[in-house]
């Protein structure tokens, strides 16, 4: 009763206490963060800063540029520019994001999303406990079970299309990479969808359906509006998350002839595995820039919807 | 129904088999292969045995593997819990300046920086640190990838557990740390096993940090090893890697199993690996 009638400025103080109700006090607030800051600063915060650093030098593991490393500019990043390997790299990661994740993950994610809505229940459980287990295995193992599945000699693929004999990952390994990829992650999609589909009114669609629209103008007038939200979000994580997938390297290590190296594998081979770590920093800053817009985007999005 | 709606019945259940059969074909060689007297590449009905998982113990580094993915994941689990609980407690409940600003700045920090992007530093880091072939080392990185997050969802379970109860434990003159231990703890505890469910499972599933970080093949956790088996020369041994990829995956599923029947399946935006 008291509360009502005092004057909004006794007002601040009583809610501030209130917020703090164990009684922790400022100093050991401060304690119980600072564990966690200082971890997330060393390992998380300052290579991402180093790598601006880095990316100027000559830096080696090994040799005298390891001793001394040198500042060199702008080399690395004028070198990468130049390298046809470095820019095929780049061209074979857009084919990976845009056919795997964009094209693959999205469609076969809705589709699934869609569909198991009207399928008895039995079904549904089945199918979504496939996807999921595509989802969740360990990379190391789902990367030899498709190993497995496209042998050249046993493979099951070759045994149930009839084509023994043939070699999908020398022959095709960017396309084997991205039906892989495509079959890893449409869980994502497909639970992100599924939730969204929930949301669209389902009298809007028995509308559209007695004045004879088609599945497709449903789909486009009624669902879409409804889901664009979802679908831009899910689009920019799983491309976000492609981007950063090292998996393809434990299937096609990026060969035959580079025909299959993204950028975390052209990075994990250049920096790593030559030594060349200056130049594969520039590529990784390079890497980092493009995270930032994908994540900067999605965290806009995310607030203007909240909003 | 007319015929029409027959056929498009029929495509529907057609398009759905080929998926299913998509989505599965892989798998099913790993529930079959391990117990195959003679496994092949070629998915097949098996030959009932369990000799592929009595191999297992013949080889030096699958069973100390597991082993040392256990250790990665337990280690990493109890660093980011404590420091992800403890730093989430204070956040929601003390007014820092800037509070949320900090939150949101690193979970976008947590995912532009990550494991891939950038190795390169993190490499070298560990290298500086003389943090390399150390299994403390791996944690730390991985702790460090994982905690913005944790801390994140943390916060949201602490923000919404009401304030009466650390107020009445006041009055009866319990400290911080005992409300935080006696009643803040219990109450949140459905996020912090979400917590460290998810972290078991993403440090358990990691190839690329080991990968990097650890030299020696005694240190190494499953993922590492379970590639060794198969990219190392020579006739690769499918009874060893069918009956250790079994197992190794065993766990992640039994815990997503659980998760999902405890507390059903959580959507946390961004938040995968």
């Amino acid at each position: 009763m008291a509360l009502t009638t005092s004057p909004p400025a006794d007002l601040a103080p009583a809610r501030e206490a209130a917020t703090d109700a164990a009684g922790l006090g400022r100093v050991r607030a401060s304690a119980f963060v600072v564990p966690a800051l200082v971890l997330i600063a060393i390992f998380l915060v300052y290579p991402a800063l180093w790598t601006l650093y880095l990316g100027l030098t000559n830096y080696r593991l090994t040799g005298i540029a390891a001793a001394r490393p040198q500042f060199v500019g702008l080399d690395n990043y004028v070198r990468a520019l130049r390298d046809p390997e470095f820019l095929n790299s780049l061209w074979l990661t857009l084919l990976y994001v845009i056919g795997s994740a964009v094209i693959g993950q999205s469609i076969l994610g809705f589709v699934l999303a869609a569909t198991l809505r009207t399928v008895p229940r039995v079904v549904r459980g089945v199918v979504e406990a496939f996807v999921m287990l595509a989802w969740i295995l360990p990379s190391s193992v789902v990367a030899f079970l498709w190993i497995a599945l496209l042998d050249r000699d046993s493979g099951t693929v070759n045994a149930l299309l009839g084509t023994p004999g043939m070699a999908w990952l020398l022959e095709y390994p960017m396309l084997s990479i991205i039906v892989f990829n495509t079959w890893r992650g449409t869980a994502f999609s497909m639970l992100l969808f599924s939730a969204a589909l929930n949301a669209v009114p389902p009298s809007q669609l028995e509308t559209a359906r007695m004045v004879g629209a088609s599945g497709w103008q449903q789909l486009r007038d009624v669902v879409f509006p409804h889901i664009r939200g979802h679908v831009l979000t899910n689009l920019l994580l799983i491309s976000l998350w492609t981007f950063n997938d090292f998996a393809p390297y434990l299937i096609t290590a990026g060969g035959p002839d580079n025909r299959s190296e993204i950028l975390p594998v052209f990075v994990y081979e250049s920096a790593i595995f030559d030594g060349q770590l200056g130049f594969g920093t520039a590529i990784s800053l390079l890497m980092l820039l493009i995270n930032l817009v994908l994540a900067v985007v999605y965290l806009r999005l995310l607030r203007e919807r909240r909003s | 129904m007319s015929p029409r709606e027959l056929v498009g019945r029929v495509g529907f259940y057609v398009l759905i088999a080929v998926i299913t059969a998509f989505m599965a074909l892989p798998v099913l060689w790993l529930l079959l292969a391990p117990f195959d007297r003679t496994p092949t590449l070629t998915t097949s009905l098996p030959e009932w045995t369990w000799q592929n998982f009595a191999g297992l113990l013949d080889n030096p580094y699958a069973l100390a593997s597991l082993g040392n993915s256990v250790l990665l994941a337990l280690g990493s689990m109890v660093v980011v819990t404590v420091l992800g609980a403890l730093a989430a407690y204070a956040l929601s409940r003390v007014r820092i300046p800037g509070r949320d600003g900090l939150l949101y700045a690193l979970l976008l920090l947590s995912s532009i920086v990550t494991g891939t992007a950038a190795m390169v530093p993190i490499f070298l880091l560990m290298f500086e640190l003389n943090l390399i072939d150390s299994q403390l080392g791996v944690v730390l990185v991985l702790s460090g990838g994982l905690l913005p997050a944790a801390i994140f969802i943390l916060k949201d379970f602490m923000d919404a557990t009401p304030r009466s109860y650390e107020e009445s434990a006041r009055v009866f003159g319990a400290g911080p740390l005992q409300i935080l231990r006696d009643i803040v703890l219990p109450v949140v505890r459905p996020g912090i096993a979400t917590i460290a469910v998810w972290t078991v499972v993403n440090v358990w599933g990691n190839f690329l940090t080991p990968f990097i970080l650890l030299r020696s093949p005694d240190k190494s956790p499953a993922a590492v090893v379970l590639y060794t088996f198969y990219t190392e020369g020579g006739q690769a041994d499918l009874g060893l890697i069918s009956a250790f990829s079994l197992l190794y995956s065993i766990p992640v599923v039994a815990m997503y199993v659980f998760v999902n029947r405890r507390y059903g399946f959580r959507f946390h935006g961004g938040i995968k690996r």
